[in-house]
């Protein structure tokens, strides 16, 4: 993980995108997808090619949940806190997952192989309590069941 | 290529599907599907054919959701008799049977086989139009949801699709309108306000550059009816979108969906690609004067950008804050042109509208509320999933027909509607006809659509603490009474699950909402209250038994229970000392466990791991 992308890669995502204020959030959408994370660097440069303030810039990735401004760990653990999920118990597999890991939602493990983040909703409500570990979605989870997918990617 | 030839072809490429191969495999995959473990069942149905070499003769197809998401993962099959069945709840390790027996052999599955869809009947076996959760619902916006590919233009074409558009190009745009506004059409995102006159405002408004936005900022907890929509048939909303622009005179469309719906952006930008090579976009649509493009926005997780102005000001690359209005998004919206926007649902039904005329769609629901409406339903319920009804059914009739009722033969409590703005409707309501105006008299909202049910177990004031830990957090900060508002209701609600709360608190609760509900700038704070008015109007008691006898009556609020082991019950099986993360238990096998008050944290696992529910709450 670097702290900044090459000018290739810039290059690149920029290409795609014109200049302009309302290409912003797509800008940083991009550059996270390619780097993971959003350093203090790569937002100087985002805010350099659309000609704005590096302020505004960071006013703006701030207001929106999808931004992170630290490197996240090698696996990236989601727990969903929506209305079904919650009602079938989704907080307790959070707290269990959370004393587990030795981290709060938010953080990353000490060795870098997790981080833990609570997700508002991901619309599976019908498969209640959801857990997304990297991409894959596991549905009707018990604090149990989540332990043991930490285990297996261990 | 005139519309007519596209048809054509269109249609051929449906027969092929329908009938060309002898044997046919459907299997549900859109992402409720995919998380029950769709692609795994998919693999092995294609290993098995290989195996079996009936690749050739074999068509296997992923669909989009037929709404059941309690019994994925769903497959349909067609054998060589052309019956089509379909089977609940496959998993890998069955399709070989399922191969052998229904597809080889000819003889379908008896108990795993959940209805006929079309073709002789099977003796015990119901038709699926007969199904207790589906002969009540009346399917408009998932016209094609979990029966065609959705990653094919000319399903949708066939079935139907883009005939609406066509026939829109026949009429003026004015005429366009006037037929929404017959239809009775309201908006589906929340408000209810009629379709057709909201078009009007922003037809008259003057300007030679206009938008139109399809909202699928889908925030709600609880609500996956347009994530199901755009995943199982993106054209229906491309076209209500390409229907609304033509309609108020605009030429760049934007849809604005959330960047959690990974796979509903998957086929919207495939759906987009396929309008070009069509010639639905672009310049000339459908060989007409009317030049139209259209691009996706991705949201980046911000509950309050479902709020229309906020949600402009997240595409103009800002942060996503509401304004006050007027000027209305009509006059002066995106880029300070003329802004019409419209919800996922809205446009599904605007496609379906404009190919079978507004007199058709009146047939559907009650004088105020026309139409059909999804509701996504979860939580403490048997058939969860999604489901499309006419408006003004009974709550019993989807809860109880359609639902299945509640499971493990609990007592249901109350329903939640409309999210983190919505309200809660008890139990003695469960005649109550769904509709706009119903709801609203026992102070909920229709909202987008969610719907959780509750039950015994859970706990009101839990049930609001979650909502308002949601809005607290969600609100943007710029008015004062959401923001201060939030804050103090959420802190009050924590105070009560604490058990240090008191009674006068009831008043200062109510007051607060009134005042947020007078004097917030948008919909986000002017509905946070609700969640807390209701239940204080429903379920005031259960408040009291926190604040007066410091008991949660659910045994939800921690602070308030303890767990016991019941000794009659316990089997000293071990499962809850094993399960307990602070060796909070002790006991030894085939004797009765007991639980230190003093270790305990209350955290429910043992409560979990007990097959024989042995673990009580007092």
């Amino acid at each position: 993980m670097t702290a900044m992308l090459t000018e290739q890669q810039f290059d690149r995502i920029f290409s795609n995108h014109s200049p302009t204020r309302d290409s912003l959030i797509p800008i940083l959408q991009d550059v996270q997808d390619t780097m993971e994370y959003l350093s203090p660097e790569a937002l100087e440069a985002v805010a350099r090619y659309l000609n704005l303030s590096e302020n505004d810039v960071y006013g703006v990735a701030t207001f929106y949940a999808q931004f992170r401004f630290h490197p996240p760990g090698r696996h990236r653990l989601k727990v969903c806190l929506g209305t079904a999920c919650h009602v079938r118990g989704s907080g307790l597999i959070l707290e269990g997952v959370s004393r587990r890991l030795g981290v709060v939602p938010g953080e990353t493990t000490e060795d870098g192989s997790f981080t833990l983040e609570r997700v508002a909703c991901f619309g599976s409500c019908a498969l209640a309590p959801v857990v997304v570990l990297d991409d894959k979605v596991y549905g009707r989870m018990t604090t149990r069941k989540t332990q043991k997918i930490i285990e297996d990617t261990e | 290529m005139s519309f007519k030839k596209i048809q054509e072809q269109a249609n051929l490429e449906w027969e092929q599907f329908t009938r060309s191969k002898p044997l046919r495999v459907l299997i549900g995959s859109a992402t409720c599907g995919r998380a029950a473990g769709s692609m795994e069942v998919m693999q092995a149905f294609e290993d098995e054919l290989n195996k079996r070499s009936l690749t050739a003769q074999t068509g296997v197809h992923e669909v989009g959701c037929l709404g059941m998401c309690y019994a994925e993962v769903l497959v349909e099959l067609t054998g060589a008799d052309g019956r089509r069945v379909l089977y609940e709840g496959v998993g890998p390790g069955f399709v070989p049977t399922l191969v052998e027996s229904h597809l080889v052999e000819g003889n379908p599955l008896l108990d795993k086989a959940m209805a006929v869809m079309e073709g002789e009947d099977l003796e015990g076996v119901a038709h699926f139009s007969q199904l207790p959760n589906i002969q009540h619902q009346v399917r408009v916006v998932m016209r094609n949801c979990g029966v065609i590919d959705p990653a094919r233009v000319n399903h949708y074409i066939a079935r139907g699709g883009y005939s609406g558009m066509h026939r829109a190009l026949s009429m003026t745009p004015d005429q366009v309108v006037s037929e929404m506004t017959a239809s009775g059409l309201r908006g589906r995102g929340g408000a209810g306000f009629p379709t057709g006159v909201k078009w009007g405002f922003a037809r008259k408004s003057p300007g030679d550059v206009k938008y139109v936005i399809c909202n699928a900022d889908e925030g709600d907890p609880g609500a996956f009816m347009d994530r199901s929509v755009l995943e199982g048939d993106p054209h229906a909303v491309l076209e209500g979108l390409l229907i609304a622009g033509y309609a108020i005179g605009a030429s760049q469309g934007y849809v604005y969906c959330r960047a959690e719906y990974p796979l509903a952006i998957e086929r919207l930008e495939e759906a987009i690609e396929q309008m070009r090579e069509k010639g639905f976009l672009g310049e000339r649509v459908m060989d007409s004067s009317f030049s139209f493009d259209i691009k996706i926005k991705k949201g980046a997780g911000a509950f309050v950008c479902g709020e229309e102005t906020s949600l402009m000001q997240s595409i103009e690359g800002k942060r996503g804050m509401p304004r006050s209005r007027p000027p209305f998004p009509a006059v002066s919206g995106l880029f300070g042109r003329p802004t019409n926007i419209n919800n996922v649902e809205t446009l599904a039904s605007v496609s379906a509208i404009m190919e079978k005329g507004a007199q058709w769609y009146q047939g559907f629901g009650t004088e105020k509320s026309r139409g059909t409406k999804t509701f996504a339903l979860a939580g403490k319920i048997n058939r969860t999933g999604l489901i499309e009804v006419p408006m003004g059914i009974p709550l019993r009739t989807i809860i109880e027909d359609i639902g299945g009722g509640v499971p493990g033969g609990k007592k249901f409590k109350a329903v939640q509607t409309g999210g983190p703005s919505g309200g809660c409707v008890p139990a003695q309501f469960m005649d109550l006809p769904v509709d706009y105006e119903h709801l609203a008299e026992v102070g909920s909202i229709m909202g987008s659509g969610g719907m959780i049910v509750i039950d015994e177990e859970s706990c009101m004031v839990d049930v609001a603490r979650y909502f308002l830990t949601f809005t607290e957090n969600e609100s943007c900060g710029k008015c004062v009474p959401c923001r201060m508002g939030t804050q103090h209701l959420l802190k009050t609600l924590t105070d009560i699950t604490e058990g240090c709360a008191t009674p006068e608190q009831i008043g200062t609760m109510r007051k607060v909402g009134d005042s947020m509900k007078k004097a917030s700038l948008c919909g986000l704070g002017q509905t946070a209250p609700n969640p807390v008015l209701t239940t204080l109007r429903y379920f005031e008691d259960e408040y009291r038994a926190h604040m007066e006898d410091r008991k949660c009556p659910a045994g939800v609020c921690r602070a308030l229970i303890t767990f016991h082991i019941d000794p009659d019950t316990c089997t000293g099986c071990m499962a809850c000392a094993s399960a307990c993360p602070v060796d909070a238990i002790s006991g030894e096998k085939k004797k009765t466990h007991h639980i230190d008050q003093d270790l305990c944290i209350r955290c429910g696992s043992c409560r979990q791991a007990c097959k024989f529910n042995a673990v009580v709450v007092n």
